[in-house]
């Protein structure tokens, strides 16, 4: 176990720095420099902040220098926010993000899995049917198009939530989080009606009618942990998701998580702001992936870790 | 006669399909007794295992049964699944063709065998762990302790079945239906398999169906034979009897086409009886066998002949059997 979390652990190591170095490229190779907003700096100060952040040297230099800094966990200053490192925006970020990711998350598994098996134990029936309709509808909406229709709704004419803010009060997260969560409920609705479907036909599930066991007991000793398989194994593709998601939603409901200073730092050319986001949600893609995959081994005794 | 543990009227089985209904089983009439061993024969598609499993009610949702089964009296047809749930697994048990598949691969077997006392005995966790160690030993796994937490997959397919009869007969059911259990099995585990289902029938005189198409597993378990063709009985009788002469043309012709070593065969080539079996969908208004049959005669197309009985006391839906008579 402790050895397949290492190894996992040191795999890491090279995706994470492919990462760093597709970012810091592309970051660069966008027209534009951070301080090219700064009105009529004059020559002297413009050549100083170049130098404080050895934007003269030649890019490979910096792009070491860079490295270098990131090894030591430093991710350097904002370019933007002058007082501030970018791990302190990131840590006060954060907690804003993961509060809404892991509640969309939640949403999305408690009702998506709970709507899939209902479909499927309801299968070819109006449920089902309405069901399997609006998820269809939830996967093809994306959730720049969903999020300002919630707002427009529930906000705008019907008055019911507010449409924006953070923190206040607790109705404020409420569109949020739906707009993240629903392509995923969706999503997740979906593969646990199909994988229930299927599982609900196996010889196995056969084998437990035949012992007499209680419909109930069929499905929640038996059936369940079999179809919840797939499920699992999404929540790492889902966390991607979410987090991607969180990055425009944050953006249309003025959220101040991470999301946002990641927005802001690209169109400012922030460029350690950027960098240290794209490595900080690398790597929680990556933990949350791990995760996952130890979740999977202790549902399936098939699958030996080591 | 009380020792009747099975008793099948009538039974048919229809599913429905986009495509109109099947008529997958009709009028079938067989009874059972304790410690028999009925064989049940005919090409894949002939009924063989809807019949028991309508039996079970373990039918797929499309399936739909009439007529009446009666296990011990009791009927069955028209239970309510909580009802059956009571039987089920109770007094009378299934196993299946494919052990790989027919345990649950997330769930230690000492779970699938506990489940099963704990629900139907009452028992405690404990008690039924004891009783299904037990119980294992007896179908024959070696060091059973050892095994016993273990999941179905660190098991080999021989020992998979072995667990599977375990758990079919742990209430010591009163009939054990056995779907091909030896058919996903190499040779040396199928004669382990049906030695063990003969000590079940001498030691427990527990009534036993094998649904196969494997005549050396009939001859070397079973008493009777249904010998089943488009989803009816075509001849019913004691395996003997049918072994030595069977008297309607299907069986004639499923015998003859078993291949043996010991006789000097005019040529290398396998005996086949020619012809497919017919569409459950659009079955013929006369016998169902005689598109194939060498003894066709004209009114075995327009009208289906009943199952005559045979001076012996056995049956056959043949009217050939009308003219010995």
């Amino acid at each position: 176990m402790l050895s397949f979390i290492l190894k996992r652990l040191a795999g890491a190591i090279p995706t994470l720095l492919i990462i760093v170095t597709l970012a810091f490229f592309l970051i660069r190779s966008a027209p534009g420099g951070p301080f090219d907003k700064e009105r009529t700096v004059p020559p002297e100060v413009a050549a100083n902040l170049n130098a404080v952040y050895h934007l003269d040297d030649p890019l490979w230099e910096q792009y070491l220098y860079y490295l270098g800094g990131a090894i030591q966990g430093d991710f350097g200053p904002s370019f933007q926010y002058r007082d501030f490192s970018v791990t302190e925006l990131i840590a006060a970020g954060f907690p804003v993000s993961l509060t809404l990711g892991l509640t969309a998350i939640f949403l999305a598994i408690t009702i998506g899995v709970s709507l899939g098996a209902i479909a499927a134990l309801k299968q070819n029936s109006l449920i089902d049917y309405a069901v399997m309709a609006t998820a269809m509808t939830g996967i093809t909406i994306p959730n720049f198009v969903m999020a300002p229709l919630l707002t427009l709704v529930f906000g705008v004419y019907l008055h019911m939530l507010p449409v924006g803010g953070w923190g206040e009060s607790i109705s404020q997260a409420f569109l949020p989080i739906v707009a993240l969560a629903l392509p995923q409920i969706a999503y997740i609705a979906r593969l646990t009606r199909g994988s229930m479907i299927e599982v609900l036909r196996s010889n196995f599930v056969r084998t437990a009618r035949a012992k007499g066991l209680p419909e109930r007991l069929m499905l929640s000793r038996h059936a369940l942990k079999a179809a919840m398989l797939p499920v699992v194994s999404y929540l790492g593709p889902a966390s991607a998701a979410v987090i991607t998601g969180s990055v425009v939603i944050e953006q249309i409901f003025g959220i101040p998580g991470i999301g946002r200073y990641f927005v802001q730092g690209a169109l400012n050319r922030d460029y350690t702001l950027v960098m240290g986001v794209v490595i900080f949600y690398g790597s929680l893609i990556i933990s949350f992936n791990l995760i996952v995959d130890i979740i999977y081994g202790f549902l399936d005794p098939k699958v030996r870790m080591g | 006669m009380s020792d009747i543990i099975l008793e099948v009227k009538d039974l048919s089985v229809t599913f429905s399909t986009p495509e109109g209904p099947v008529n997958a089983v009709n009028n079938m009439n067989f009874t059972i007794k304790a410690g028999e061993a009925l064989g049940v024969v005919g090409e894949s598609g002939s009924g063989k295992s809807q019949t028991f499993l309508s039996i079970m009610g373990l039918l797929a949702s499309n399936g739909k049964t009439t007529g009446s089964a009666k296990l011990l009296g009791r009927e069955l047809i028209g239970l309510s699944a909580d009802e059956l749930n009571k039987i089920r697994g109770q007094s009378m048990s299934m196993i299946f063709q494919d052990p790989m598949t027919s345990l649950n691969p997330y769930l230690k077997v000492s779970k699938q065998l506990t489940e099963v006392l704990v629900l139907h005995k009452g028992m405690g966790e404990q008690a039924a762990r004891a009783e299904a160690l037990n119980m294992l030993d007896k179908v024959g796994i070696p060091e059973a302790k050892s095994r016993f937490d273990m999941y179905p997959h660190e098991f080999s397919g021989g020992m998979r079945q072995r667990v599977m009869i375990a758990m079919a007969l742990l209430c010591e059911p009163a009939l054990l239906i056995a779907d091909e259990p030896t058919t996903a099995l190499d040779v040396t585990i199928q004669a382990q398999i049906l030695d063990l289902m003969r000590k079940l029938k001498s030691e427990f005189n527990t009534a036993i169906v094998m649904i196969t198409h494997d005549l050396g597993v009939v001859a070397g378990l079973c008493d009777t034979l249904n010998v089943m063709y488009a989803g009816r009985i075509v001849e019913r009788s004691s395996v003997n009897e049918v072994f030595s002469a069977p008297r309607h043309p299907y069986s004639q012709g499923l015998l003859a086409s078993t291949p043996r070593l010991d006789e000097k065969s005019h040529s290398n080539e396998l005996i086949t009886i020619p012809g497919q079996p017919p569409n459950l969908q659009r079955l013929p208004q006369g016998c169902a066998f005689a598109p194939r049959c060498i003894h066709v005669q004209d009114r075995c197309l327009c009208q289906r002949p009943p199952l005559f009985e045979t001076p012996s006391g056995s049956h056959n839906a043949c009217y050939r059997e009308e003219d010995v008579a």
